[in-house]
């Protein structure tokens, strides 16, 4: 049927009239459009411009490279070496199972590390490059990258990582680093951003962890251009890191090694100190350890075996050991007598072997006695009957305070990551500590370095270069930062009379020169280098009466831990004193057989700087020493200076 | 019955249709499509694949079946409407029970070469179902209530199936296409006062409902209302679509920053960037400029449908163009304003630049449609 025309028209209106309305709407909307178009991209252009630039421009951290150690002749002591490693990323890897399994192929992945890695490539975003292999060899990092097309996401790449070319003989000077962790950033509150730095290293133990500030350096930035994902699409502008600045130590790497090399097998501490400067020159426990396994990361097992070493090679015997010093006390004792003027040089004291006190005994060391002894001889022959009586005149106060001027008692502040205070006594101290007053006998005990009484090796040394000197050293183990030289000045004088300090000087001489000196056998046959010094050997018991009616048992007959501590101060030469050494070995026996023989050792190592020649030893024992200095693990080549250290700095290093 | 017989003397047959076919719209067309395989070439990084090559293979599909379509008599095509209709609620069914669940939603079917979205489809034979009842029904009874309620109730069905998948835009599309069908029929001004009011009150009743246990929306649809209306609330989550779009719209200014050199699409920033927000890119190389001069392009085609629809003497083909106008408009206008933060991000294309193949093919047939009613328009 069709439509009237009427209807037809009548639509057309209809319809044509609402077309034009709806596109007016159409219009009106579109000019909204463009409304909105040019408020965003002509108004507000810059604004946006500004936004889509942070959005596309990341600050990315580059890693400082970490300052060197060096000895005081320039020998690295701690450097930073290329490490290949191959890293892997999850995003490229697709498949990470199937490509480490290809990887297995081509070089050796250890599977603990390989399973830490697993987890870290879960835990992270899949574009983070995440360490799978580490310290490779350069023939390993080239199969890797000739094989680069079959193992998508692996990327072979070189980084800096901590090495200590001398090992085990720094660990107790040097330390180490580690990697950040939670609880690093929680005990220091560090908030370094270069923390953030992926694999990046910290000082963890002795100069390490307590110059980490000066060796760190500053981290530097560069600009990239990042995708959405934050995936590094390239660089547009650097700024460089700026190294951690060099750290030379006052250590002489030479001595160093012997010194370690000569307490080996024993657990001992060992310093020796440059009587003038108060520089260190040698700081040594044994047994020690490897740094580098502490960089690499250490296994559970090699951990164990350190922890549970009943020699503790992880325990810095030179700085954090404390021992009764025993008769090395002697001469505190004896130059607080005399300055207190409680006693004559020339007056004699008769020892039958002990004194009695109230109804306690206290022996000395020779049950038979020594007779008639002055001072000089008191000190050589270590009489400590002698000692009894003049600490009974003095009185405990004056000798710790004469402790407290010649070193003992004091934490010295090094940058070391363990200092002991030690103990020097006072009444007031027993009281606040033990809860009993203070008895004669305490004062008798303190008086042979026993009882409260307990130092360090490193108080020791720096108690025999103080009397050596005659001035107040301070210790030191940082030579210069940089190449700028710490500031050391003449110390000044102890304020003792020199007639005091020489008699004391003559008693040290005769311990070793003297036929009845106890460490006459470990005397020098050449009068340039002749040392004086003092045995010491602690108890760590308590002699029973019944024990001494037996007859004391022998060290050798007791066990190990219940053995007498051997212990030697000393210095050297004697006419002008240069090296002041201690050595302590836990457990040792007796001083004079035991920590005699290795301080002469050490103190001639020093004054000759090589090996001491034979011919400075007596002739019975030559054979002994010569088969000795054969067994030892001394380095066959002295460290070489890498000549760093004195010479200009790199011209990107800035010293501010 | 028809308003008008077709007057076979005057009008072009055979191959000679071709001829008559509006080529301007054509133009127009191509010119669109070609912008929009530029885009695809520079989100891929400077490559036909993975999406250019695919789109070039649907749009010159696209360009056979309008000028197939174009050459049936507009008449045959109404005849067709109410089966061209019943299929498309069978596909809704069939997506409802069957389809493939991608992204939250259930909207597709898998034909092998491409997914159909049969809601895309729904949107055309929608216009043309009630274009034929409004060519069949007497001009007197268009505002009669009774009346009023069937073209109600043939929007509905279809509306309600698609808010089912869940899909919100598309339902509101459908809504506003075949209200727009209405309205260009003739129907009464008050009803569509009535309507807006209802509308609004809906809108109400949708945020009245949240929270409770009959809500009306999905949860992440709330979402994307709130972060609509402020997303700066969340910059890296439910907000960063947006917030990066509007970023990359922004910072290119008159010119844009050149082609292929788009920083927030190069590098990821930018979401969708191949379909629902391939404009950002377009506004971010080539600027206000490049923008602008889509929008007139899509402007121009809407002015070629409503001067088809006018110049028409024929009800049903007036009434189909111009609500195959609407909806192409509503594709455009929805996704602009979307992008450009005027209104909630809904998944809706940007009609032949988006990449995707559905709303490609049915955006052909309909100019196909437009073009028959051209070519067959009486004389």
């Amino acid at each position: 049927m069709k439509r009237s025309q009427k209807d037809i028209e009548d639509s057309a209106r209809v319809v044509g009239r609402r077309a034009i309305v709806m596109g007016g709407l159409f219009l009106g909307t579109a000019g909204v459009l463009a409304a909105r178009m040019r408020y965003l991209q002509v108004e507000r252009a810059d604004d946006f411009r500004l936004l889509a630039e942070e959005n596309r421009i990341n600050i990315r951290l580059l890693p400082p490279e970490r300052g060197l150690i060096f000895d005081r002749n320039g020998v690295l002591l701690a450097g930073n070496e290329q490490n290949y490693r191959i890293t892997l990323v999850r995003e490229d890897a697709d498949d990470v199972d199937a490509v480490l399994e290809e990887l297995g192929r081509i070089v050796n992945l250890d599977l603990v590390a390989i399973e830490r890695a697993r987890e870290e490539i879960a835990r992270r975003p899949p574009f983070v490059p995440v360490t799978v292999a580490d310290r490779l060899s350069w023939e390993e990092l080239s199969s890797v990258a000739v094989n680069a097309p079959a193992l998508p996401g692996v990327n072979p790449e070189v980084g800096l990582s901590r090495f200590y070319p001398l090992g085990a003989d720094f660990a107790h000077v040097v330390g180490y680093v580690g990697p950040v962790s939670d609880y690093y950033i929680e005990q220091t509150g560090d908030t370094d951003p270069v923390l953030q730095i992926p694999d990046f290293q910290v000082g963890r133990y002795n100069v390490e962890a307590r110059m980490e500030s000066a060796l760190r350096g500053r981290a530097g930035t560069k600009q990239v251009e990042v995708n959405a994902a934050g995936r590094e699409m390239r660089e547009l502008d650097r700024d460089p890191a700026t190294a951690g600045s060099d750290v030379q130590l006052t250590i002489d790497a030479g001595l160093q090694n012997y010194v370690e090399a000569r307490l080996s097998g024993e657990s001992a501490g060992s310093v020796v100190i440059d009587c003038e400067s108060g520089e260190i020159l040698a700081l040594a426990s044994a047994p020690t350890f490897d740094p580098n396994l502490f960089v690499r990361g250490i296994s559970q097992t090699q951990w164990t075996t350190l922890n549970e070493d009943r020699y503790r090679p992880l325990a810095n015997k030179a700085t954090q050991g404390l021992y009764p010093p025993g008769s090395t006390y002697k001469m505190i004792v004896a130059l607080a007598a005399l300055e207190a003027g409680v006693i004559e040089p020339s007056e004699e004291i008769g020892c039958t072997g002990h004194i009695e006190l109230g109804d306690r005994r206290f022996h000395c060391w020779r049950r038979t006695g020594h007779g008639r002894v002055d001072l000089v001889e008191a000190i050589s022959q270590s009489c400590d009957v002698y000692f009894y009586d003049l600490a009974q005149r003095v009185g405990i106060e004056a000798i710790t305070a004469m402790a407290l001027r010649l070193g003992c008692g004091i934490r010295h502040d090094l940058p070391l990551s363990g200092i002991a205070e030690g103990l020097a006594p006072t009444m007031q101290w027993k009281r606040e500590n033990r809860g009993s007053d203070w008895v004669v006998g305490d004062t008798l005990n303190a008086s042979i370095g026993q009882g409260f009484v307990l130092t360090s090796p490193l108080q020791l040394a720096i108690m025999t270069a103080r009397i050596a000197t005659g001035r107040a050293v301070e210790p030191g183990i940082v030579r210069s930062i940089d190449g700028v030289r710490e500031r050391r000045g003449t110390a000044p004088a102890l304020g003792i009379a020199p007639e005091n300090l020489a008699l004391v000087h003559r008693a040290m001489w005769q311990v070793n020169n003297d036929r009845r000196g106890t460490a006459f056998e470990s005397r020098v046959m050449e009068d340039a280098y002749l040392i004086a010094g003092k045995t010491g050997t602690s108890q760590v018991r308590n002699i029973t009466t019944a024990e001494r009616e037996a007859g004391v048992i022998a060290n050798e007959d007791l066990p190990w831990e219940r053995r007498d501590h051997a212990l030697y101060v000393g210095y050297a030469p004697f006419e002008a004193p240069r090296y002041a050494v201690s050595v302590v070995v836990e457990h040792g026996g007796g001083g004079a057989a035991v920590a005699a023989p290795i301080a002469r050792d050490i103190l001639l190592r020093a004054q000759l700087g090589t090996i001491p020649p034979l011919e400075l030893y007596p002739v019975s024992q030559r054979r002994d020493i010569e088969e000795l200095h054969r067994r030892l693990p001394i380095l066959a080549e002295p460290p070489v200076p890498s000549g760093r250290a004195t010479g200009p700095r790199d011209t990107e290093r800035d010293r501010t | 019955m028809s308003f008008l017989e077709y007057n076979v003397k005057t009008a072009p047959s055979g191959w000679r249709k071709i001829l008559h076919l509006n080529w301007a719209l054509v133009l127009l067309l191509v010119a669109v499509a070609c912008l929009g395989f530029l885009m695809l070439y520079s989100v891929a990084g400077g490559s036909m694949r993975p999406w250019v090559e695919p789109q070039m293979q649907r749009f010159a599909l696209g360009l056979v079946l309008m000028l197939i379509v174009a050459m049936v008599p507009i008449w045959l095509w109404r005849n067709l409407s109410g089966v061209a209709f019943g299929m498309s609620i069978l596909l809704l069914l069939y997506v409802e029970f069957f389809g493939d669940v991608r992204m939250g939603a259930q909207r597709w079917i898998d034909l092998g070469f491409m997914r159909l979205q049969p809601s895309e489809l729904t949107k055309i034979t929608l216009v043309m179902v009630l274009a034929a009842y409004y060519d069949w029904l007497d001009l007197n009874k268009i505002s009669r209530p009774l009346h009023v309620l069937i073209p109600l109730a043939i929007i509905a069905v279809p509306t309600y199936l698609t808010l089912r998948q869940p899909d919100l835009g598309t339902a509101l599309l459908l809504l506003m296409g075949g209200g727009a069908v209405m309205f260009l029929a003739g129907v009464h001004w008050a009803y569509f006062v009535g309507v807006i009011a209802a509308g609004v009150g809906a809108v109400s009743a949708v945020f009245a409902s949240r929270g409770t246990p009959w809500q009306l929306l999905q949860d992440y649809q709330y979402r994307r209302i709130d972060t609509f209306l402020d997303p700066s609330q969340d910059p890296l989550g439910a907000g960063y679509h947006i917030t990066q779009s509007q970023i990359a719209l922004g910072s290119g200014g008159w010119t844009g920053r050149g082609f292929m050199e788009g920083t927030q699409s190069r590098l990821n920033f930018l979401p969708e960037k191949h379909t629902d927000f391939i404009f950002t890119t377009l506004a971010e190389e080539f600027g206000f400029v490049g923008a602008a001069s889509l929008l007139t392009l899509y402007i121009l085609i809407l002015a070629f449908c409503i001067y088809t629809a006018i110049a028409s003497r024929d009800r049903f083909a007036s009434l189909l163009v111009m609500g195959i106008a609407v909806a192409f408009f509503l594709y455009f206008a929805v996704n602009m304003a979307m992008v450009m933060g005027l209104a909630p991000v809904v998944g809706v294309p940007l009609p032949l630049v988006s990449f995707g193949g559905s709303a490609m093919l049915v955006l052909m047939v309909a100019f196909g449609l437009v073009q028959s009613a051209h070519v067959h328009r009486p004389r």
